[in-house]
């Protein structure tokens, strides 16, 4: 077990080590310079120059690379040139938003493609399973940006029931002690707080949520047709449960392992999507930042991002090979 | 008194081309004795089974005939009515106990089910039960198997897993739907004298398919025999072994193999035999038509 957590470990440093190199030679190799988008109108050349030296970009690019990685090691991120501020700082200050959005949009897919699945199962023999198909064919179909889009128009603008932007009402008392604000609303059962926070988070999480709600419906649907025709099924079909009660209590828990390998994939997937739904939403995580942080060649910050995300795709595959070896008790004694 | 299981006139096509599956079948069953189902693959025995047990495939439609189970037709009943009667009154012993248990459900679980479902047991009253049943079917150390999942079991254990699961709500009819076949021979004697044993304990019905006429002999009170889904024979076990009508019926008795007598060899059933056969049910076909 220590074994495997050290070899995990080393893998996940190694990976990451490779993300920081690539993300920061390719930023240097790339156009645009950050100094060009700070710099006013009336600079002479000594002050980009100056300039330039403040930031270490006028050293080399291995010097550069080594300063940078010395300062990680320590937990120094650099500081963001657009921002000036602690780019560690900048991300913890952001992350919160982004993981509560990213995990209300997974459960809402859970749900979602589940519920679709059991009835696809349920219907499997019916002419009305085509419906089913139909609106699993749609959600598979359309990306999260234009379920964004067609969203805004609809619940944004046509019936204005939801708010267009941001986390939480300006209005509202923001004196949180953590990140989660929706968490922390509901631990301090200010229900007030996170039905504004609900509403703020139901578009974005509805954008990000759909697709992968239809990738999940599609391999779970498939896996429990694959398990409802399988002996033991007949077997407890003959002992009298009901057809509702041998797709839950019989096939799920054959067919949850498959999904759930496919899913820890495509929720990564959902991660990077979060990049365009919160800037669409305005809403003030990691994703909507990185969109900033490009635009204005921050360099530190777009690193600082790139090595988050990296990190966070890294413990969702831990997690998923640890979840998929908990639904398997054939893999769980071996 | 009127048999238990009475099987009428039962006949099925296939959906997908109408070509018939079986071709008026009749048998009955009485309490407390074994009736053989016997015929080669695809002679409809599994067919009838499933029929049964109300889980036949949507390729088979029944066409004509009744089911009848005491007073009730399994054939037209409504379909939740039907699922409580066969989950409270049968029972079924697959033919693969590597296919039959949950892979993901611990064997005490899948053992009490029917308990809890029809015998209105608690949790606690049903796993009790669950552990004198597999004590039993001559089960080691119950306690531990029933936290245990299917695949720490071997196959001759899983068979006595689900021959306990069967006997579990005292079904008035069982089917053993050639529950041997994917067993040891070794295995395979064990398992058909434990089930014999339950069988006479508690006066059940049991409906036994299988293609050998050596377990027949073995258990059987009665057999029919099949030949594309038409009864060719049917009496019981004495008379079709020592006075079979039906040149069938001679020429599979002729056919088995005579561990007695190796000096006998094999003897494949002759061609003119299953021409016979094939002709009867032709006739049989067209007079239907006609």
């Amino acid at each position: 077990m220590i074994e495997l957590v050290a070899k995990r470990a080393g893998m996940a440093a190694i990976t990451l080590f490779g993300v920081a190199v690539v993300v920061f030679v390719l930023l240097r190799v790339a156009p645009g310079d950050p100094i060009a988008m700070m710099i006013g109108p009336g600079a002479t050349a000594e002050d980009i120059v100056r300039l330039r030296a403040s930031y270490g970009l006028d050293q080399s690019l291995f010097n550069q690379f080594w300063i940078w990685l010395g300062s990680l090691v320590q937990g120094d991120f650099g500081t963001s040139i657009s921002r000036r501020v602690g780019v560690g700082q900048l991300l913890l200050e952001r992350l919160p938003a982004t993981i509560e959005l990213a995990i209300m949009a997974l459960l809402v897919a859970i749900v979602l493609g589940g519920f679709i699945a059991i009835i696809g199962t349920l219907w499997r023999r019916h002419w009305s399973v085509g419906a089913v198909d139909g609106v699993n064919g749609l959600l598979l179909a359309i990306p999260e940006f234009v379920w964004a889009l067609a969203l805004v128009l609809v619940l944004g603008v046509a019936l204005p029931v939801l708010p267009l932007s941001g986390r939480i009402n300006p209005s509202l008392p923001t004196d949180f002690k953590t990140g989660f604000y929706l968490l922390e609303a509901l631990l301090t059962l200010r229900f007030d707080l996170a039905l504004d926070l609900a509403r703020h988070m139901a578009m974005p999480v509805l954008a990000l949520a759909l697709p992968l709600a239809g990738i999940i419906a599609r391999v779970l649907r498939e896996a429990l047709g694959e398990a409802m025709m399988q002996d033991y099924v007949t077997l407890a079909r003959v002992k009298g449960m009901s057809e509702l009660r041998l797709i839950l209590s019989e096939a799920m828990r054959n067919a949850v392992g498959p999904t759930l390998a496919l899913t820890g994939v495509q929720f990564t997937f959902l991660i990077g999507g979060t990049v365009i739904v919160e800037k669409i939403f305005s809403y003030p995580g990691l994703g909507n930042m990185a969109i900033d942080a490009v635009i204005n060649r921050d360099f530190p910050l777009i690193q600082g991002l790139v090595l988050m995300f990296g990190v966070i795709f890294i413990l969702i595959n831990l997690i998923v090979d640890f979840a998929v070896v908990a639904f398997n008790p054939r893999l769980r004694h071996g | 008194m009127s048999p238990l299981l009475s099987i009428d006139n039962l006949s099925a096509v296939s959906r997908r081309d109408g070509k018939p599956i079986l071709r008026n079948v009749s048998l009955h069953v009485d309490s407390g004795t074994i009736h053989g189902l016997v015929g080669e693959s695809g002679a409809g025995k599994s067919t009838i089974s499933k029929i049964i047990l109300g889980i036949v495939s949507g390729g088979v439609v029944v066409t004509s005939g009744s089911v009848m189970l005491g007073a009730n037709d399994l054939v037209r009943m409504p379909e939740r009515e039907k699922r409580v009667l066969i989950g409270s009154q049968m029972a079924l012993i697959p033919q693969d106990p590597l296919t039959a248990l949950n892979p993901g459900r611990r064997i005490g679980d899948q053992l009490t089910d029917s308990l809890r479902m029809w015998k209105g047991m608690g949790h606690k009253a049903a796993w009790a039960r669950g552990l004198e049943l597999l004590d039993h079917v001559a089960i080691r150390d119950p306690q531990r198997v029933m936290g245990l999942f299917p695949h720490h079991l071997s196959g001759g254990m899983r068979q006595r897993v689900l021959i306990a699961a069967a006997f579990a709500i005292e079904p008035k009819l069982l089917i053993a739907d050639e529950p041997t076949t994917a067993l040891d021979a070794t295995v395979q004697k064990q398992v058909l004298q434990l089930l014999k044993r339950l069988q006479a304990e508690h006066g059940t019905a049991v409906v036994f398919v299988t293609h050998d006429l050596g377990v027949v002999a073995q258990i059987c009170d009665a057999v029919t025999l099949l030949f594309q889904g038409k009864v060719m024979e049917q009496g019981t076990a004495e008379t079709i072994f020592n006075t079979p009508s039906h040149a069938y019926t001679r020429a599979l008795l002729a056919a088995s193999p005579r561990y007695d007598d190796p000096a006998a060899g094999l003897n494949p059933i002759d061609d003119a035999v299953i021409a016979a056969c094939r002709a009867e049910v032709a006739q049989f076909d067209g007079a239907q038509h006609a």
